[in-house]
C-alpha cells in the first residue's frame, strides 16, 4: 500500500462517506436515465420491469452491503471472543441468554471458529443454554442478512428480522439450558487443560481498525457479490415475468402446512443470506405469506447440515438434533405469529 | 524457531499457512512450520477463533489472516527478542 494511503487512512475513509451518499442517492435518476433514454427500452413490458429492477436494486444492494461490512467490520475491532466470554462469565441465566445473544451479532464469528469459540465458553464455565444463544444469533443475525432486507425491503422488515432472531436466539437457549442437557456434549470437550499463558492483548490503532473494515469488505463482498447477482437476477425475472399471486397457493397464508414445511426444507439447506434474500423477496412479491418466507430465509441461514456436521465433533447426536429441533419450532411460531398478523 | 498454524482446515488457515511459508522464505529464516488441525489440540492453545499463528509457544495471531508484509514484520521482532 502506498505511503499517501497509508498515512491519511482516517481521512480517505470518511470522505468516502458523502461520496457513497452521492451516488446512492442518484441510483433512481440515474437507473431512470440508463433505461428509458440511453438504452429506450419500451415502458412497462416484462423485460424492461425486469431489467429497470437488476439495474436498480444491484448497485443499491451492492452499495448498502459495502457501507455496512465496512462499519461492522470495524465496530467488531471492539469486541473478541475473549472479551465477550469475560462479560457472560457468571451472569444469572437469563440474563445470560439475553447478553449472548445481543454479543452473537456484534462478535466477530465464523463458521469455522464454532468450535473453538463453544470449547472457549465451556471452559469458561459459561453455561450450555448461554453459549446456545451465541451459537443461535451469531450466524443468523449477521450484517449481509439485515443490509439485504433493508435494501429489498424496508427497514421495518430488517428489524423485524434482528428482533424475532434475538427472541429466538434467547428463548431457545434457555430452553435448551433449562433441558439440562449436558450430559450430550462430548466428554473430550470438558477434560481440556487449556495453557492460557501465551495469550496476548490485541493493541489495535485507528489505521489497523480500518484495515480490519476493509479485509471484512474483501472478505464478505469479494465472495458474496456474485451470489447478490445471481439472486437478484433470479428476482428480477420473477419480478417481471411471474404473474401476481403465483406463489400464493404454495407459500400464501390459507396454506397451514407451507410454515412447516418451508423451515423443515430449510433448516438442511445451506446458504448464505445473499443468495436466499433476493429470491424470497421475489416470491413475497408474487403472493408468498410474509410469515412463511421470514421462516423459510431463518432456517436456512441459521440452521444447516454442514453446521451440524462440524457441531457433531463436540456435541452427541442428541443435542444436535434438540438444537435443531427447537430453533426449528421458534421458527415456525414466528412464522405462524407473522402470517396471523399480516 | 518453533511455528505452528492452528486452523481445521478452512480457506483462512490455508492461506495463513501459505503466507507464513512465504514470510519465512521472504527472511530467509528457516523454522519448523507445523499444521495443528484437531480441535483438542487447536483448544489447549485457548484461542476462541481460528485461524492461529503460534511462535514459540506465544499466540501472535488469532482471528484473521495478515499479509505477507505483517507476518514478516512479527517474524522479525520476535527473532529480536529473542536475542
Amino acid at each position: 500500500m502506498n505511503k499517501f494511503v497509508e498515512k491519511n487512512k482516517l481521512a480517505i475513509a470518511l470522505l468516502s462517506l458523502p461520496i457513497w451518499l452521492a451516488l446512492y442517492l442518484s441510483l433512481d435518476g440515474l437507473t431512470h436515465a440508463l433505461v428509458y433514454s440511453l438504452l429506450s427500452l419500451p415502458p412497462d413490458t416484462h423485460l424492461t420491469n425486469a431489467i429497470y429492477f437488476f439495474i436498480f436494486e444491484v448497485p443499491k444492494v451492492l452499495l448498502l452491503l459495502t457501507l455496512i461490512v465496512f462499519i461492522i467490520g470495524i465496530i467488531r475491532t471492539y469486541f473478541s471472543p475473549e472479551k465477550t466470554r469475560a462479560a457472560l462469565e457468571g451472569k444469572p441465566l437469563f440474563i445470560g441468554n439475553i447478553m449472548a445473544s445481543m454479543l452473537g451479532i456484534v462478535t466477530p464469528f465464523c463458521s469455522c471458529s464454532a468450535i473453538p469459540l463453544f470449547l472457549g465458553f465451556v471452559e469458561a464455565g459459561i453455561p450450555l443454554g448461554v453459549t446456545f444463544s451465541f451459537l443461535i444469533a451469531a450466524p443468523m443475525i449477521n450484517e449481509v442478512a439485515i443490509v439485504l432486507l433493508f435494501g429489498l425491503f424496508g427497514w421495518e422488515t430488517a428489524l423485524l428480522y434482528v428482533s424475532t432472531g434475538l427472541i429466538i436466539a434467547i428463548s431457545a437457549g434457555w430452553v435448551i439450558g433449562r433441558l439440562k442437557l449436558e450430559r450430550y456434549v462430548e466428554e473430550w470437550v470438558y477434560k481440556i487443560k487449556t495453557d492460557h499463558t501465551g495469550m496476548q492483548e490485541e493493541h489495535l490503532s485507528a489505521g489497523d481498525r480500518i484495515d480490519r473494515g476493509v479485509d471484512a469488505l474483501r472478505d464478505v463482498v469479494g465472495k458474496v457479490w456474485v451470489y447478490i447477482m445471481i439472486g437478484i437476477a433470479v428476482g428480477a425475472g420473477v419480478h417481471g415475468y411471474v404473474p401476481e399471486n403465483f406463489m400464493a397457493g404454495i407459500m400464501g397464508k390459507t396454506a397451514w402446512w407451507s410454515v412447516p414445511l418451508s423451515v423443515l426444507i430449510g433448516i438442511p439447506m445451506y446458504s448464505n443470506a445473499a443468495g436466499i434474500i433476493p429470491i424470497v423477496q421475489a416470491l413475497l412479491g408474487k403472493g408468498a405469506a410474509l410469515g412463511t418466507a421470514l421462516a423459510f430465509m431463518m432456517a436456512v441461514i441459521g440452521l444447516s447440515l454442514p453446521e451440524m456436521i462440524i457441531l457433531k465433533k463436540v456435541l452427541k447426536i442428541q443435542l444436535i438434533a434438540a438444537f435443531a429441533g427447537i430453533v426449528g419450532i421458534g421458527i415456525m411460531l414466528v412464522g405462524y405469529i407473522f402470517n396471523f398478523i399480516y | 524457531m518453533n511455528i505452528k498454524v492452528l486452523g481445521p482446515g478452512c480457506m483462512n488457515c490455508k492461506t495463513l499457512e501459505a503466507r507464513t511459508v512465504e514470510a519465512l522464505a521472504a527472511l530467509n529464516m528457516t523454522a519448523t512450520v507445523e499444521k495443528i488441525v484437531e480441535y483438542a489440540d487447536i483448544a489447549t492453545y485457548g484461542i476462541m477463533k481460528t485461524p492461529g499463528l503460534v511462535l514459540d509457544g506465544k499466540i501472535v495471531v488469532q482471528g484473521h489472516v495478515p499479509t505477507v508484509e505483517k507476518i514478516m514484520e512479527i517474524l522479525k521482532s520476535s527473532t529480536v527478542t529473542a536475542i
